[in-house]
Formats: structure tokens, sequence, C-alpha cells
């Protein structure tokens, strides 16, 4: 989807010597994404994977043109980065990093409010999988070959069910637009709705599958914005059917506390905004393909 | 946000659906913090007499300055009382903090009593492990939260229960998985285990590695169903093998969830 990332996206590297950091850089290469440069504080001035290294983001973008950044900085720093990512005039942020401290991430909400809509940056994370739009760029730490070009667009909250999806769906001859993780954090920068209506207006994606899961109002919100505003078939699965109430099951959001938080409540809500539903985790390809063979 | 009531003593969930118009919410700009006014407007809200109103606003800064300062996801006064002689108590409190801040909260983490928690969660905690005890009887080893949640949901489907939720991190290292072994089989309930690995920035060969070395140093009992995905799966199915370890192959979340229900009723 070229409104998040693209051939041309110039992307830097946030905390771009560190070990993540190194190691997703090569593989983001590898892939073909036009990665031009990374920034560690200290170290400008050198080079790193034969690529410039810079002192702050803005001298990246100023040298570089960068207009796409990742973090792979510790959580007790990523705030920070981020929000210094926004102010370098960075449009879209990926944040790997789990373990953000919620106020962190109330923190740069507010402060991206002192942006009007159109210079806002994007952010996508934290605790995610990043996005790939397949062929053209990975902004991201999954496995680029499991997905196929095509014209599915995913929303995962997972990382590794987002990875299941794609794979599902390539198996059955499936191709992907583009997929976004948006994280398992209570508090993320981009939610489904966000996502959704993103892939309402790409006129490269055909249908939607949103992978969400137990916790939180975002899978309903999108529920509800799909059925007053789009065109583009939704299919969705919602992880958790068996978690106990009131316990975390591993992401830092995934915990059912209030109603309509729980797997088979969001399914009924989902229902009834005319999404489709997929039964299980095993069909999540089936039922996508079933949706846009009937398009 | 902050909610309030002059229904002390009962759950806000309770409050909220039997007596709706005695709650008072405020929603507070985290960049200034709670203001005066608002904790005034409350106190007046909560038709707490003129002369406290000073005393009360100040109880309700102070429990937003905890919620704020020490990275709380929340903080329950309940209830609050005023005493004959005038003074505003809490008589009883709740605070959730956020595990994530907790590296910056040194006070807060000190408070931590193990003795309260379940062992295994404990062991799993330690180790970088997330793990949630469950009462079925289906051990699971997964890599990443949402696939764990959609495994437990497929054995459930399959017609059989999980013992636990475990999630070994999305780049399952070796090291990770011999752990991983030792905490299920620590579980006496286990009867059945169940291994799925979707690989991505970890490859299906490394995994599979650790997995033998895992089985080397842990005697397992009781069936092991085994379901390698994503990057190398070949090579991966290849050295379990080639190993000679004692498993049943599966090839996708259907088929695990279906063999290792089938495994339990043999």
């Amino acid at each position: 989807m070229t409104v998040l990332v693209d051939k041309n996206s110039k992307i830097i590297i946030q905390g771009f010597t560190g070990k993540m950091g190194s190691f997703h850089a090569d593989e983001m290469i590898k892939y073909g994404s036009n990665v031009v440069g990374g920034v560690t504080p200290g170290k400008g001035g050198s080079k790193h994977l034969d690529l410039p290294v810079f002192n702050t983001v803005k001298d990246a973008v100023n040298e570089t043109g960068a207009d796409a950044s990742i973090l792979f900085v510790p959580p007790a720093f990523a705030a920070d980065s981020a929000m210094e990512a926004a102010d370098a005039g960075i449009k879209i942020c990926v944040a790997i990093v789990d373990g953000i401290p919620s106020h962190d991430m109330i923190r740069i909400k507010r402060y991206m409010r002192r942006y009007t809509k159109s210079s806002k940056m994007t952010l996508v994370g934290p605790n995610c999988a990043g996005i790939i739009s397949p062929g053209k760029s990975m902004l991201g730490i999954m496995p680029g070959h499991i997905y196929k070009e095509g014209r599915v667009g995913i929303i995962s909250r997972s990382g590794t069910l987002g990875y299941e999806a794609a794979q599902q769906l390539k198996n059955l001859n499936i191709g992907v637009s583009t997929s976004v993780g948006i994280g398992g954090d209570p508090i993320n920068g981009s939610s489904f709705r966000d996502i959704i209506e993103k892939f309402e207006t790409d006129d490269e994606t055909d249908a939607i599958l949103m992978i969400g899961e137990i916790g939180g109002p975002q899978e309903v919100a999108a529920g509800e914005f799909a059925k007053e505003n789009m065109k583009k078939p939704v299919i969705a699965y919602i992880a958790g059917l068996t978690a106990p109430k009131g316990r975390v099951m591993g992401h830092a959001g995934a915990i059912v506390s209030a109603y309509g938080e729980s797997a088979i409540e969001k399914v009924e809500i989902l229902k009834e905004c005319g999404i489709t539903i997929s039964k299980n985790p095993s069909v999540m390809g089936d039922t996508v393909k079933s949706v846009i063979e009937k398009m | 946000m902050v909610v309030a009531s002059t229904e002390g003593g009962m759950s806000v969930e309770e409050i909220s659906k039997e007596k709706p118009e005695t709650i008072i919410r405020s929603k507070i700009e985290v960049a200034v913090g709670m203001q005066n006014f608002q904790a005034r407007e409350l106190a007046f809200g909560l038709g707490i007499e003129p002369d406290l109103i000073r005393r009360a606003s100040d109880t309700i800064i102070g429990c937003y300055k905890a919620f704020s300062e020490l990275d709380a996801t929340m903080v329950e006064v309940n209830p609050l009382v005023i005493s004959k002689q005038k003074q505003i108590l809490a008589l009883d409190c709740k605070m959730s903090f956020d595990n994530n801040a907790m590296f910056r909260r040194s006070q807060v983490s000190e408070l931590r009593d193990k003795t309260q928690e379940d062992s295994k969660e404990i062991f799993a905690s330690d180790r970088g492990l997330n793990y949630v005890s469950l009462d079925g009887n289906i051990g699971n080893i997964i890599n990443g939260a949402g696939l764990a949640m959609a495994s437990m949901d497929m054995i459930k489907l399959a017609g059989g229960a999980p013992a636990n939720f475990l999630d070994v991190g999305g780049g399952a290292t070796p090291e990770k998985i011999v752990k991983a072994f030792k905490l299920v089989t620590m579980d006496e309930k286990v009867k059945v285990i169940l291994v799925n690995i979707f690989a991505g920035i970890n490859r299906c060969d490394w995994v599979a590695e650790g997995i033998v070395d895992a089985l080397k140093k842990i005697e397992i009992k009781v069936p092991l169903v085994i379901r390698l995905a994503g990057t190398n799966v070949e090579k991966g199915n290849k050295i379990l093998k080639e190993s000679k370890i004692n498993y049943i192959e599966a090839n996708t979340l259907e088929d695990a969830a279906n063999k290792a229900v089938a495994a339990l009723n043999k």
C-alpha cells in the first residue's frame, strides 16, 4: 500500500548499530527495502553495513531524504526516539520494541497532537512485526518469503498469527498487498480502525483480513467503522476463545476486563457489523478465499 | 479518566449497572495532569460539605499523582469515608501497575510477593517466558502470543483442553525451547505436549536442534506432537526425523490440535 511504504520509501534504522538493529537492517536490505542509513547518537559520521550513521534523526533526514523509520531501541528510550522521528518529519515509523511503558505511549500520543493531520507521522506498533508490501518494501521483522504479492490486506495484533495467515493465503495461491502488524500492547500508535481506513482507499487492496484477539475495544471500533464507511469486504479472526478472564495472555493488551472484550463477544459484535468471521485460525485463508470468490 | 460515585463499598461495575446516575467522570489532560478545579468538581459532585472540599480535592489529586508517578494502570480507593472527626480516610485501596515500567519503579517491584503466585508462573517469568497456568491437560509450547491463543482455541475445537498458555517469544532460541520443556513437564496435569512454532526470524532447523537438545536433557513420558512452519521447515523436520526422538509430526494448526487430542485418547 503506497500510503504506508513502497519501493521509493527511504528507510532509516533508529538503534542502527545494536545487535537487533544490525540484524534486521540486513534482512530488510536483502528483501529489497531501500534502507538509506541509521541513527545511533554518538556514532554519527561513521559507517555501518556500508551505510551512513547519524547522531540525530534530523541529520539523517537532511542528508538522505529519509521518510520512514524503524525503531530498535530499548523500551526505556523508545518514546523519545518515536517523538524525535515525528519532529524530524518522518512520515511513517514502526516501533518493533516490546515493553514500552503505557504512560510513555500516552505521552507520545499527546505529543503528536501538536502536528496537523497532514504533517503527522503515522506510528505503527509498538510490540509489532512491522509492515510489508510484498515485492516492494519491508519495514519490519517478518520472514519476507512467506508473503506472495497480491491484493489482500492483512492487519494483525499478533506477529506470528499474521505469518500464519500469510502462509495459508500463499498455499491457496492468494497474495497480499500489504500486511501491517499493529502490535500487542494496550495503547498503540495505529489501531485496526486507522489501518482499515487506509486499506479502504488503497487501490491495490480488494479485501481485508483483520486478526484480532481478546482485550481492548479496537476490533469493535473497526467493525463499526467498516459497517458505516466501507465497501471492501472485511474478514476477521479473533484469537483467545479459551483465554481466562482477567489474565494477561502474553501481549500486554490481551486481557479481558470489560464487556465486549472477550473473543466470543467480539465475534458476535463483528458479525452484526457485517464482517465475515473465520471460525478458527486454521481456516483464515479458506475464509478469505470464499469471500473473494464471491466478489 | 477519573470515575467517582457516592455508592461506596460496591464495585464500580455493579454501580454502573444498578445506579449509573451516581457515577461522575472526569477526563484528565495528561500533558498538564489533574487540575484543582477537576478535583473540586468531583468533590462537590460527591456531595461533600463545603469546608471539607479542600481536603477532599487534595486526596483526589494525591491519587492521580500516585497513578502517574508510579506508572499505575489503575488506582482504586473504595470506600473513601469521612469520619465523625471530619477526617477523610481511604479505607481500602487497590493499585495495578504496568509490568513494562517496573524497570524504573523499584519501590513498587520490590513489593512483589512471589509466595502469592503460581510457582510455575514464577519459574516462567524469571526465564523470560510468558506463561499462564490453565486447567486442561494438553501442554503447549508456542512462539508468539497470538499464535499461542489461536492454538489453544484449536485444541478446544478439537475437543481437548489446554494446560497452559506459553509464548516462548517471536525469536524462539534453542535455550528458550529447553526452558519451555522444563516448565511444561513440571506440570503434572500435562498428558500430551504440543509444540507449534512458526519460524520467522528464527529458523525451523534451529528450533528443531533446540527440541532435540531439550529431549536429551529432559525425559518426556507423554506423547509429543510437533508442528513446524515457516523458514527452513523441510530442514527442521529432517533434523527431527533423523534424531530418532519419539514424536508425532503435524503439518497445520488444525492437524496439530487434532493429533494432540487423539494422542490423549490413546
